[in-house]
């Protein structure tokens, strides 16, 4: 599936998807979205990309293996659950907050590092599970 | 006291990373952790002995009432001694057994593990860590009984063994399960204070029962016994320190320690006496009927144990005495016998007690151990063993019940141990050297050293009894609910019935040694009743049940995905369908349902379109992609009823599915057999069924009232608690946080699945291995 426009659209494409998927992942606390849906929309930039220029080369885009997304995110995950009990002696899994919201970002709290653990082990999964379909198919 | 447990933890982690300093002659460095940690322990003494009890609590699970509490009290005391003691002797001794063995840094992790395992458990309050603990010891046991992996038989050994202490684990974590849903409370003290409750309660006799099968299982009690000999299989530093002087008393441990909170009923005496009965004299016999030394031990140490439980279930003062003190005797000279064995075994390479004699005249430092250690099993005056066995027979003879019959099995069982401990301790040093062992070599410090110690000591403790009796052994009989203070333990008690019953037990089992040699004639005609034995009606058991597992899986699990859906599907059909059936409850109420909208009707037909479309193409990509259109259709519906969330991520998962499917169906050629009209039809009407039932029960769902009261409750919060307002993101990131951080650690494995069946696929060479 090597068509000119598509693969110079999905160059534009990429890098558009992946800001938007980390939009959705931003505005998860507030309004529809989150990390669940942010990580399958950034893993189907990189399956659109792969699509369109060869898996190889979004293999050398990527620089190392999607899998190892999973267990970053994983730990980041439980790392935010993990620091309410080591810093505040909480239990597992409070809910911490910066008093005030930042620029852009809007509030953080340890239940958006907890999101973005749960984007980066979706994206993680998904690519790492396409990527060797693809491969052994 | 948590730093003390955790030593060995820590330093089986160390070995993992330091263990090739200590495979050489570093290796006997190790025992220091275990010197060090009797070192500690000691010195409670003082203040155990004055009758007070150390507590320390770290919580852990505080939500469950899980707490890594700690009470060393004498019963706990006297067990931490014997762990920390044998195990710095049994830590020396394999630095020269194993010498130069390949994993020896990885034996001496196994065993600090076993040993920190062991520490836990007899120092926990809390009942769950208690069992945590237990099991703890239950597996490194498999690793050490399974050492040598290359050897079939060890592995089995290790299997059975590690089946049937598990077996037993699940009962202990059902008992405390139980125990704790009738106190309210892990805390074993905490139950002591309340055991008018427990014994009332109706569940009383399961709960023994639970806690009954446990122990004996440990403490290899009939008929759970033949896992011990199948684990003498492990070399023999680990035989002794696991399978004579610490793991199989953890069911002791366990049945003393709940000796003052359950054991104040006929039930739990009567019991125990019978099990402890039959198990003493059905083991001492067999141990008639062996030639091999690990054979002989092996079944004179679960006829050891069974006299200890049966001493627990005569639930006397005198009897927890006589336990406390046969406790001590026992793991002093049964470890010694066991060391001995070690050195002969491995000095001679053979343990055919009936290839062995005159050794003697090449290790008399191991002759000196095994016949002190023979005095004190065979209950000779002055070793301590005499005074174990005199305090058993007092204990006996003032049964309330039955007094004949236990005073002669009591005697009897000793009478046949007397000969075990001479088989194994003195028989291999005395008589003549034969030729084939001319040419044997001494044992070097460190072997013979740990079992002359033992020794030494089992004959101390019987000159100076004072030594042990207000340290280790009446605060361990006032742990277990009595009052120890009158008695005095004394080699000299004047001329007794129990005086009698001493003399006639020593002359009668010295004149069996002399008369009833081990042979291979005996062992032979023992084998011939082996096919009722426990062990091979038990093996029999799990060979049926693995051939009906193979049957069942081979039913179920046949590899074929569409059969798998079929049975599913079916079932759900069934079940469904047939609670439905039961009560038909489907009311559609027309006037509440909303108008149908132009763009909902186009939606639907698309769909309807989709699916027939999908059934009837005669193309899998096309299958496919009308797949996703049906999937779309069923996502702008999601939209239409204001669940942007779940239509969002309903709408990545659909491409992404597709996608898959491409990726898989592209490289395969086109349907070359479509499946035949019986199987579409069968297909067909599987799936219009379970269509229907699935949209009654939806119906049925909508026809009940709705309780929203938790749906409010995260409306009401999500900005309050969690400041988000996104509730749906806020429950899952949130409110039930941990249920996703499990759901994303499931995703991972599944992953991790699908990347080792694609990619670390076996070559064809390893595959025919």
């Amino acid at each position: 599936m090597k068509t000119l426009i598509l693969k110079t659209a999905s160059n534009y494409l990429l890098p558009l998807l992946l800001v938007f998927s980390v939009f959705i992942l931003l505005r998860g606390h507030y309004l529809p979205g989150g990390g669940f849906v942010g990580g399958l929309i950034a893993a189907i930039a990189f399956v659109l990309h792969a699509f369109a220029n060869g898996l190889d080369n979004t293999k050398g885009l990527l620089r190392f293996h999607p899998g190892f997304l999973m267990p970053v995110g994983l730990g980041l995950a439980f790392v935010s659950g993990l620091a309410p009990v080591i810093g505040l002696d909480d239990p597992f899994m409070t809910g911490l907050w910066f008093p005030e919201p930042f620029p852009v970002i809007g509030n953080v709290g340890s239940a958006l590092f907890f999101d973005i653990g749960v984007y980066l082990v979706v994206i993680g999964v998904t690519l790492t599970i396409i990527f060797t379909i693809s491969e052994s198919a | 006291m948590l730093a003390a447990i955790l030593l060995g933890f820590l330093f089986a982690i160390f070995l993992v990373f330091a263990g090739k300093f200590f495979r050489g002659k570093l290796a006997v460095l190790s025992a220091l952790v275990p010197g060090g940690l009797f070192a500690y322990f000691a010195s409670f003494i003082p203040q155990i002995s004055s009758g007070d009890i150390i507590h320390k609590t770290y919580q852990w699970v505080p939500a469950f009432g899980v707490d890594l509490s700690f009470k060393l009290d004498g019963l706990s005391l006297l067990f931490t001694l014997m762990i920390t003691g044998i195990g710095f002797l049994v830590f020396a001794y394999t630095a020269s057994y194993l010498k130069g063995h390949k994993y020896l840094d990885r034996f001496y992790g196994y065993l600090s593990l076993f040993m920190a395992a062991m520490l836990g458990l007899v120092l926990s309050d809390n009942l769950i860590s208690l069992f945590v603990f237990w099991e703890l010891t239950s597996i490194s046991s498999f690793f050490l009984i399974g050492f040598n992996n290359t050897n079939p038989a060890s592995r089995k050994s290790a299997l059975t063994a590690l089946g049937i202490t598990g077996f037993g684990g699940f009962f202990l974590l059902a008992g405390a399960l139980l125990l704790g849903s009738i106190t309210g409370t892990y805390s074993i003290s905490e139950m002591l204070s309340i055991k008018d409750t427990i014994a009332g309660s109706e569940y009383y006799i399961l709960a023994v029962i639970f806690i009954f099968v446990a122990a004996f299982t440990k403490s290899a009690q009939f008929p759970f016994h033949f896992w011990l000999p199948g684990a003498m299989k492990a070399p023999t530093p680990v035989s002794t320190y696991l399978h004579s002087a610490t793991m199989v008393k953890a069911g002791i441990y366990l049945l003393m320690r709940f000796t003052p909170v359950l054991g104040d009923s006929q039930f739990w005496n009567t019991t125990l006496i019978i099990v402890g009965g039959i198990t003493m004299v059905y083991s001492a016999i067999h141990a008639l009927f062996r030639t091999d030394l690990k054979g002989v031990l092996a079944y004179s140490t679960i006829s050891a144990l069974g006299i200890l439980v049966f001493l627990i279930g005569l639930g006397t003062k005198s009897a927890f005495l006589a336990a406390a003190v046969f406790i001590i005797v026992h793991a002093l000279y049964k470890a010694t016998l066991f060391l001995v064995t070690g050195i002969i075994d491995h000095q001679t390479g053979t343990r055919d007690v009936t290839k062995l004699s005159g050794l003697r005249k090449i290790m008399m430092p191991v002759a000196i151990a095994g016949i002190l250690a023979a005095i004190s099993s065979a209950g000779i005056p002055p070793s301590v063993g005499f005074l174990g066995k005199e305090l058993t027979y007092e204990a006996s003879s003032h049964a309330e019940t039955f007094t004949i019959i236990i005073v002669i099995a009591i005697v009897l069982t000793k009478i046949l141990l007397l000969w075990a401990g001479f088989v194994a301790g003195i028989k291999p040093f005395v008589g003549k050297l034969p030729e084939a062992h001319k040419e044997v070599k001494a044992p070097d410090f460190l072997m013979w050293g740990p079992a002359i110690i033992l020794a030494v000591l089992g004959i101390v403790f019987g000159i100076f009894p004072m030594l042990i009796e207000s340290a280790l052994v009446k605060p361990v009989v006032s742990s277990l609910g009595a009052d120890a203070s009158e008695y005095h333990l004394a080699l000299w008690h004047g001329f007794n019935t129990v005086l009698l019953l001493s003399g006639i037990t020593i002359a009668v089992g010295i004149l069996l040694y002399f008369f009833l040699k081990p042979s291979v004639k005996l062992e032979n005609r023992i084998g011939k009743l082996e096919f009722i034995s426990p062990k091979s009606l038990t093996e029999k058991g799990t060979h049926y049940f693995s051939v009906f597992s193979a049957f069942w899986t081979n039913v179920f699990q046949n590899g074929y995905l569409r059969n798998y859906v079929t049975t599913i599907v079916l079932f759900l059909v069934v079940l469904v369908g047939y609670v439905m059936f039961g009560n038909p409850t489907v009311l559609i109420d027309y006037r509440q349902l909303s108008e149908v909208t132009a763009y909902e009707l186009a939606v639907v037909i698309i769909l309807i379109a989709g699916v027939f479309y999908t059934v009837f193409t005669k193309s899998r990509l096309a299958a496919v992609a009308a797949m996703g259109v049906v999937g779309l259709a069923i996502c702008l519906i999601f939209v239409f009823y204001s669940a942007p969330d779940l239509a969002m991520t309903q709408f990545s998962i659909d491409t992404l599915t597709v996608i898959l499917f491409v990726l898989v169906l592209y490289r395969l050629p086109k349907y070359l057999t479509l499946s035949d009209y019986k199987m579409r039809i069968r297909d067909g009407v599987l799936s219009v069924a379970l269509g229907t039932v699935i949209c009654l029960l939806a119906l049925q769902v909508l026809a009940e009232p709705t309780n929203s009261e938790i749906g409010d409750f995260y409306a009401k919060n999500a900005y309050i608690l969690a400041h988000g307002k996104n509730v749906v993101n806020v429950i899952l990131v949130d409110f039930r946080g941990t249920d996703t951080l499990m759901e994303i650690a499931v995703l991972s494995i599944s992953a991790i699945g699908v990347f080792g069946l694609l990619k670390l696929r076996l070559k064809s060479t390893d595959r025919s291995q």
